[in-house]
């Protein structure tokens, strides 16, 4: 899939919290949606979500809680805090900026200067 | 405690069940990931494969999210700690040999730690012992003197006070009726304020209970007197007992383990150095009688290095030269801790070997250990490998390693200290001569657990590192294709690097103790310049019954004449003091020319050794008269006084016998002395010590009360005891008697080499176990990795003699090597060992001989079984397993 790219590292966390923010998820839901938001241009190795997850569950920027699936399958689904969303804020913003410049940056001319 | 248990168990129940959840959450994506592909086409069994591929190595990014949760340290350990019991379980074999053997170092090293915890760190039982310094026993020591001592006292400006103490030996106490021998200190009577010691019962003498000789006719019990002769009799106090016949008040006891100043040493009572001369003790008013105090001793001030002490002390001493040049020789004086006394560097050393010694031993087994431990993990090569592919990372994998070799190493430790603390108990209770008031004040406390526990940690931090290389090396997909089945390579292992060490050191050990032993036998039969086999000898102290002046030469010749009528008796002799060697109590004579006037210190000729005897010593000794004649009992006080030298003697002073014979020379006294005979050479003060001139002088013209008889008869010796005490008792039945074989007389002297002999027997006999143990497992090992080639080897025709080669060929080999390697250790380790052990040199063809067939001895005992397995192997068996 050379379409793809391989996230940065550290932005998984900021993709996850987006993510959930749009509706509580189980983890492969937070996978497909990922991929949805992203229309399939990031690539997150599945095994590599979890350990993400129970970090922010631990950060307590995201709650977890056991339902059922639309597959009628047993699973946990993870929301967000009022933490998280906070921290989504914030980093969304950050991500902003830094893209903006790095934009910037990188569209500059010879002319330019 | 409890708190943090129950936190513990908590921890443990939540961690099963985050670990199911986490297990079903991970079950739950795949299977989400398998129900879209299923979707998309695909059957379901092919979806569940994809699903699981696709989602990763799952073993890792569940140890991943375990550390993500955090704060999962106990878990994890009591994990690995599960795991661990349980692999062990599987190889109970291995488990029981790598307990059993770290229970013998530990248990070695925590024997010999409990040693020097006593003899080295925890000195005396008083409070502040390590402030205390004082002037050390030592032949001449100036501040021995009494007036010497007061000197000191007085002159000082390091200690805060100083006190001194004397032996009273072969004194007898008397509650009534019934003396016995006792043996107690005289002390000064700030003794026991200098030591911060207070009265367990009554009260303690104090320096404002002595106003001069004779003043102070008070004592105080040890506890350990007080109980075993007084059976704590409360009412003791204020009692009237006699010691050697005079009377003295008792008016306390020392509080329990208080026992004085001077290790292995426990005295039964104190009394006042004021009543000493009293009761037949040594001069306190001669400025020259050396032996009057036995050490100094006292609290350095504040701030006070025991360096400036001594520098102190030696002012002092220099002063004193200057004015009493007759009495008081101006050498250098060492100031040390007091209690070890001048064989603190003697024991010093000999822990310290000891402690290397037992240090080998842990080294040996560790080494042991870590080939066992490589090999057993090698065995488990497959585990790691499927554990390393399911993305297990290595780190955790030689976590569980090292879990399980910090089990064993605990568990052994334990064991160990199980076994090793009765042995230091006894040691403690452990009274070795009947007739002295020695013992090791060994105790057991909470640093001989902790230096254990210590060792058991860094054990097995050692010998868990050895098999770190091959997990860390491993190749999962290699060792899953080539199976279990090891290479017989030819290449030399880490795993046999360890073998060859342990064989080497314990290849040491065996050669250390067989010195030892060989040095035993040798200094029970070196020379001593007299014969101790088949003599008798009868301690007196005629002070004890009240003896003085004149009527103690006078009662020394009843008594030696009553003995030799004694049938089957066939010499007896006299010696004043004791006999050569014995309790190491020999002094020096100070010798001048016959020209010589000024009789100071600086113009002595010699200082030889200087034996009191009577006639007829000489032959009930066994010492051989090279020229000359011996004393004659019409020998008298008209100068010159007869007298007799050794051959150093003659040599040192007039260079050769004959050139000695009839010569003069003064004593310390001014006495004008004439050689009339010259002995053979002999030992004097110890087993070890360097050839020494000494000189004999007629007993019967001095009147020392204390004294031994020599008796040389080839009776039966407990027939000759009950003779010799009758005859004497018969001369004056109030006499106490101390009746023993000279053989018997001399084990004190040779206590420190039978101690020796013993520890470093103890410790080559580990040794030896260690290196079969060794050998045995490796030899076990290599048979039962290789025993489906041995099979081949056996079905294609091979002889037995090949099978045996392929099989052993290696381990025998790194035998022989690693018995060399030790051998040469040993020889180079002559000198620690010489000056352990009296006359020890591995350069010694018994010895060597012995080492090489202990070696080899030991190798086929440890080789016997597993080539018994090779030679029973079934081929057919071997090759339908497969």
């Amino acid at each position: 899939m050379p379409d793809q790219a391989q996230i940065l590292p550290g932005t998984l966390d900021l993709l996850i919290l987006k993510a959930v923010s749009l509706g509580p998820l189980h983890g492969y839901g937070v996978l497909l949606r990922i991929g949805q938001i992203s229309d399939s241009a990031l690539l997150i190795e599945q095994g590599a979500l979890y350990p993400a997850l129970f970090r922010l569950v631990r950060q307590g920027l995201l709650k977890a809680s056991w339902g059922v699936s639309e597959n009628n399958r047993r699973a946990k689904f993870y929301e967000l805090t009022a933490a998280g969303r906070k921290r989504l804020r914030e980093e969304t913003e950050s991500w902003n900026r830094l893209a903006a410049a790095m934009a910037a940056s990188l569209a500059a001319r010879a002319e330019g200067i | 405690m409890l708190a943090y248990l129950r936190n513990l168990g908590s921890k443990l129940f939540r961690h099963r069940q985050i670990a199911e959840e986490m297990d079903e959450e991970l079950r739950s994506h795949i299977a989400h990931r398998a129900d879209d592909l299923e979707r998309s086409g695909l059957d379901r069994a092919e979806a569940g494969r994809r699903a699981r591929l696709e989602f990763g190595a799952r073993e890792r990014y569940r140890e991943e999210s375990y550390e993500a949760l955090g704060g999962r340290f106990f878990e994890s350990l009591l994990q690995d700690v599960r795991l661990a019991l349980r692999v062990l379980r599987k190889s109970p074999g291995f488990a029981l040999a790598a307990v059993l053997t770290l229970a013998l170092a530990i248990g070695a090293n925590a024997v010999v730690f409990g040693v020097m915890n006593a003899l080295v760190l925890h000195t005396l039982n008083v409070p502040d012992a390590k402030s205390l310094y004082g002037t050390q026993y030592g032949v001449d020591a100036p501040f021995q003197s009494y007036p010497g001592y007061r000197d000191l006292r007085d002159r000082n400006h390091s200690f805060q006070d100083l006190a001194a103490f004397n032996f009273t030996l072969g004194t007898a106490l008397d509650t009534g009726n019934d003396p016995q021998a006792a043996g107690g200190f005289a002390t000064t009577g700030n003794y026991f304020t200098v030591l911060d010691a207070h009265p367990y019962l009554g009260r303690l003498y104090t320096a404002a209970d002595e106003h001069g000789q004779g003043s102070a006719p008070y004592l105080v019990l040890s506890y350990g007197y007080w109980h075993s002769r007084f059976q704590e009799d409360r009412r003791v106090i204020g009692r009237v007992v006699s010691v050697n016949k005079h009377p003295f008040t008792v008016i306390g006891v020392a509080p329990p383990g208080f026992a004085g100043t001077i290790m292995f040493v426990s005295p039964d009572f104190f009394i006042p150095v004021v009543e000493q001369e009293v009761i037949g003790g040594n001069s306190l008013t001669d400025r020259s009688n050396t032996a009057a105090l036995f050490e100094t001793f006292g609290h350095l001030k504040p701030g006070v290095t025991a360096r400036q002490a001594e520098a102190d002390v030696n002012r002092v001493a220099a002063e004193l030269a200057k004015a009493y040049p007759k009495e008081f020789e101006a050498k250098h004086i060492v100031v040390g801790r007091t209690g070890l006394t001048a064989f603190g560097g003697a024991v010093h050393g000999f822990v310290a070997a000891l402690m290397a010694l037992a240090g080998m031993i842990l080294l040996a087994a560790c080494a042991n250990l870590g080939g066992l431990f490589a090999a057993h993990a090698s065995d488990r090569a497959r585990e790691v490998a499927l554990r390393l592919a399911l993305g297990s990372p290595r780190r955790r994998i030689l976590r569980q390693l090292m879990t399980e070799a910090m089990l064993l190493a605990l568990a052994g430790g334990t064991l160990g200290v199980m076994g090793g603390m009765p042995l230091l108990q006894r040691l403690g209770a452990w009274h070795p001569f009947p007739g002295a008031p020695l013992h090791i004040p060994v105790t057991t406390d909470w640093r001989i657990y902790a230096a254990a526990l210590a060792l058991a940690l860094l054990s097995g931090f050692l010998f868990s590192i050895v098999p770190v290389r091959m997990v860390m090396r491993a190749h999962p997909y290699e060792v899953v294709k080539a199976g279990s089945t090891a290479r017989a390579g030819r290449k030399f292992t880490v795993r046999d690097a360890l073998l060859v060490a342990q064989i080497a050191i314990c290849a040491l050990l065996v050669t250390a103790s067989l010195v030892a032993v060989r040095g035993l036998v040798r200094s029970v039969n070196a020379s001593y310049g007299f014969d101790p086999r088949n003599a008798m000898t009868a301690g007196v102290n005629l002070a004890n019954a009240g003896y003085a002046g004149a009527r103690i030469p006078q009662f020394n010749r009843r008594m030696i004449d009553a003995v030799a009528a004694i049938p089957g008796v066939d010499a007896v002799g006299l010696v004043n003091n004791y006999p050569p060697l014995a309790y190491a109590a020999a002094w020096r004579e100070r010798v001048f020319t016959e020209q010589t006037r000024d009789l100071t210190t600086s113009h002595v000729a010699l200082r030889p050794y200087r034996f009191n005897v009577s006639p007829g010593y000489l032959k009930a000794a066994g010492t051989t008269l090279l020229a000359g004649r011996d004393f004659a009992w019409s020998d008298d006080k008209s100068a010159p006084v007869p007298a007799l030298g050794n051959r150093q003697f003659a040599l040192r002073m007039f260079g050769s016998i004959n050139a000695a014979m009839g010569k003069h020379f003064r004593i310390g006294d001014g006495t004008l002395v004439e050689i009339v005979g010259i002995t053979e050479d002999g030992k004097y003060l110890s087993l070890t010590e360097d050839q020494e001139p000494a000189i004999l002088m007629p007993s019967m013209l001095y009147d020392d009360p204390q004294s031994y008889l020599i008796v040389r008869s080839r009776r039966d010796p407990q027939q000759l005891h009950r003779l010799m005490r009758a005859k004497i008792h018969e001369l004056d039945a109030g006499l106490t008697l101390d009746i023993q074989t000279w053989n018997q007389l001399l084990e004190v002297v040779q206590f420190p080499a039978k101690v020796a002999t013993m520890a470093l027997g103890a410790l080559g006999l580990m040794g030896a176990i260690l290196s079969i143990t060794g050998i045995f497992g490796m030899a076990a090992y290599s048979v039962s990795k290789r025993l489906r080639e041995l099979g081949i080897r056996v079905a294609l025709g091979a002889k037995r003699r090949e099978v045996l080669k392929a099989a052993l060929g290696r381990a025998v080999r790194l035998l022989a090597f690693g018995s060399v390697a030790g051998l040469v250790l040993g020889l180079l380790a002559t000198r620690v060992l010489a000056s352990i052990v009296y006359q020890a040199t591995p350069r010694d063809p018994f010895v060597l001989a012995g080492v090489v067939l202990a070696m080899a001895l030991l190798g086929l005992i440890a080789t016997w079984t597993p080539a018994q397995r090779a030679l029973s192997v079934d081929p057919m068996i071997l090759l339908r397993e497969e």
